[in-house]
């Protein structure tokens, strides 16, 4: 039995390894003084940090990247948000199965084949090379965790108190924005950070639809992986990283209020 | 009872407007759009409107009289617009070469000339079948098959017959068994890690299972293209697996890890693990934790109660979680493209080709739609596997 639990340990050890090793072994190079991303690190400098905020390319694409992170947000948390109240209470009925269905689709379908199209109809309507179109696209793949989010979080509110509200007095308008939206709206904000998350990731679909003007850090990142690889890059990684713990960090803890209500 | 249940549902339909109108208009149509592209060909249609008309009843037996050489020569005498003229070019020349001289010394002569011309003295060519045959198959129809087949490999031969493209002509069968094969190793490696890391992790408790979890869920939440990257610098000719071996005395050379199927599968494995590991730990938590005592208090050996109790309840995650892992593996781009080599590409980046390099949207939605039509396939019956959990028989 001892061998057995040695063996089960290693073994997950190894697969923690795997799993965190790359992400930690390259977070020291965004402090290297060199231009190579070799070990041994000859100096540390903060140059790479500079060069994001310094060099034209990075700087624009992270504003880029913030507008349009912002508008997805915006649009995504406003539609996902009113279609997760539309979906309540309606599990039963086939047609509104099927809309949560369409709703969750872009999960699924490969960027690869919705970027060929939104690239192809986006010509047509001078969307594309467009702020407007990257925000669009972005949505798209960013809705269903906005309305995953969403429905979970209205699952937990308990229909008597909006009930009890109504009993009182309350209109319909007040019950929704002073007792359904406020128990709701820690499921919307995780939505919104995942809607977020998600446009600040996104290539493929912002490979097919944005120009030169709109490329965004993840687009400037998948270009210079491709064209010449440097430790700026490791510098936005890091970026990337720590903003990532820091919107895990907030979606646990709204997550944690969520489920102690 | 009955009013407040249509106004209720009413109002659920009112609140879902907005979501549904935008994804019509933003997911639906572009699908379709895409869709439209692979099998439509108007091309030659709205180029040469007059010949279609004229060329709808010629028997092809012998070459088309006056009236249908004179509707011809209307048709391109009208098409002033250059970018239309070349599309109708590369159509026709893609179907017979030749086109491109043929149709720029007529277009050339007829802008030259009067009224009456004889196309064959301007060009021998058109006292060819061969040519009006092609231009007659041209404007028949707006749509095609055409790339459809060719998406795996088929065309249609002289006869009109479905038919094996010669050896060699197009890779796009190789490429989608290529697609296949990485798919599945990929998935393969996925259980071969996942299914006992689950074990372990469903068997532990306390900050244990949490470190454990922890390790799955951090790479799910941080940037595809950050683990990319990390990749490529850890797997790169000095990177730090090679550099480690080199230093330890144990290669002279570095392993070429980068840039070849290895690569790419140890990558799409690290991006895909959490999609194998959460669908199983959630079967396995919900096994009741006294089973395993059970069995042995009934005399069973550790290993067969583990064969015969644990491993087959879990095989319900295990399904689930290679749909998932499969599914996401065959649409995948970025990895291959960044890590892979020429000869790793999988289906994804053979339609980006098209679509970016080529500017070939016929190819690149026909390539689409198969592997939309496959990822569908697999997600369907992740649905049917999912619903039947819902409703435990």
């Amino acid at each position: 039995m001892k061998t057995l639990a040695v063996t089960k340990f290693v073994f997950a050890g190894l697969v923690v390894v795997f799993l965190l090793g790359p992400l930690i072994a390259v977070l020291p190079l965004s402090f290297t003084d060199s231009v190579f991303l070799n070990y041994p690190i000859p100096g540390y400098s903060t140059r790479w940090f500079r060069e994001l905020i310094q060099a034209e390319s990075w700087r624009l694409s992270i504003v880029n990247s913030l507008i349009i992170g912002s508008g997805t947000t915006a649009l995504a948390t406003l539609l996902g948000t009113l279609a997760g109240l539309g979906l309540r209470g309606t599990r039963s009925s086939p047609l509104f199965a099927a809309m949560r269905t369409l709703f969750l689709l872009p999960m699924v379908v490969p960027a690869v084949v919705l970027g060929v199209g939104m690239q192809l109809m986006f010509a047509r309507y001078e969307l594309i090379n467009t702020y407007l179109g990257v925000i669009v696209a972005h949505t798209v793949v960013a809705v269903p965790f906005v309305l995953v989010n969403v429905s979970s979080a209205l699952q937990g509110v308990d229909a008597r108190l909006e009930h009890a509200a109504a009993s009182l007095g309350a209109s319909p308008r007040t019950v929704l924005l002073s007792v359904t939206l406020p128990i709701a709206l820690p499921g919307i904000i995780s939505g919104a950070l995942f809607a977020f998350a998600t446009s600040l990731d996104e290539v493929v679909l912002t490979l097919f639809v944005a120009g030169p003007n709109q490329r965004t850090l993840a687009r400037q990142m998948f270009a210079s992986i491709r064209e010449n690889i440097s430790p700026a890059i490791v510098a936005a990684a890091a970026v990337f990283i720590v903003g990532t713990i820091v919107l895990a960090l907030c979606v646990q803890a709204i997550r944690h209020r969520l489920s102690w209500r | 009872m009955r009013r407040p249940y249509v106004v209720q549902r009413l109002r659920s339909l009112l609140l879902l407007a907005p979501l549904l109108a935008f994804m019509l208009l933003f997911f639906v149509v572009p699908l379709v759009t895409m869709m439209t592209s692979a099998v439509s060909d108007p091309v030659a249609t709205n180029a040469l409107p007059r010949t279609a008309r004229a060329l709808a009843h010629w028997d092809r037996a012998a070459l088309p009289v006056a009236p249908q050489e004179a509707a011809f020569v209307a048709d391109i005498r009208a098409l002033t617009n250059d970018e239309q003229f070349g599309d109708l070019v590369r159509r026709l020349n893609s179907a017979q070469s030749g086109f491109r001289s043929l149709l720029g010394k007529t277009r050339r002569a007829l802008a030259a000339s009067g009224s009456d011309v004889e196309l064959a003295a301007i060009d021998p060519r058109w006292s060819e079948i061969s040519y009006w045959a092609t231009v007659a198959d041209a404007v028949a129809s707006s749509w095609t098959d055409k790339n459809l087949l060719a998406a795996v490999d088929l065309e249609r031969n002289a006869a009109g017959d479905v038919a094996a493209m010669p050896e060699g002509a197009s890779a796009n069968r190789l490429i989608l068994v290529r697609t296949f094969v990485t798919a599945a190793i990929v998935t393969i490696a996925c259980i071969a890690i996942g299914l006992p890391f689950a074990m372990v992790a469903a068997s532990v408790q306390g900050w244990r299972r949490q470190l454990l979890l922890g390790a799955v869920l951090l790479p799910l939440w941080t940037s595809l293209l950050v683990r990319t990257a990390a990749w490529y610098i850890v797997l790169q000719d000095n990177g730090l697996i090679n550099a480690t071996l080199k230093s330890l005395g144990i290669i002279s050379g570095p392993i070429p890890l980068m840039f070849n199927r290895l690569g790419v599968v140890i990558a799409m494995t690290h991006v895909l693990l959490p999609f194998m590991v959460l669908p199983i730990f959630s079967v396995l938590i919900a096994i009741p934790r006294n089973l395993m005592p059970a069995a042995a208090s009934l005399g069973a050996h550790p290993l067969s109660a583990f064969l015969h109790v644990l491993l087959p309840l879990s095989m319900r995650g295990v399904v689930s979680g290679s749909l998932l892992v499969f599914m996401a593996a065959l649409g995948y781009y970025i990895t291959p493209a960044l890590i892979g080599g020429a000869n790793d590409q999988m289906i994804s980046s053979v339609i980006a080709y098209y679509a970016t390099a080529a500017a070939n949207w016929s190819m690149a939605g026909a390539l689409g739609l198969v592997l939309l039509a496959m990822t569908m396939l697999l997600y369907a019956v992740y649905i049917r596997l999912a619903s039947d959990e819902a409703q435990p028989a």
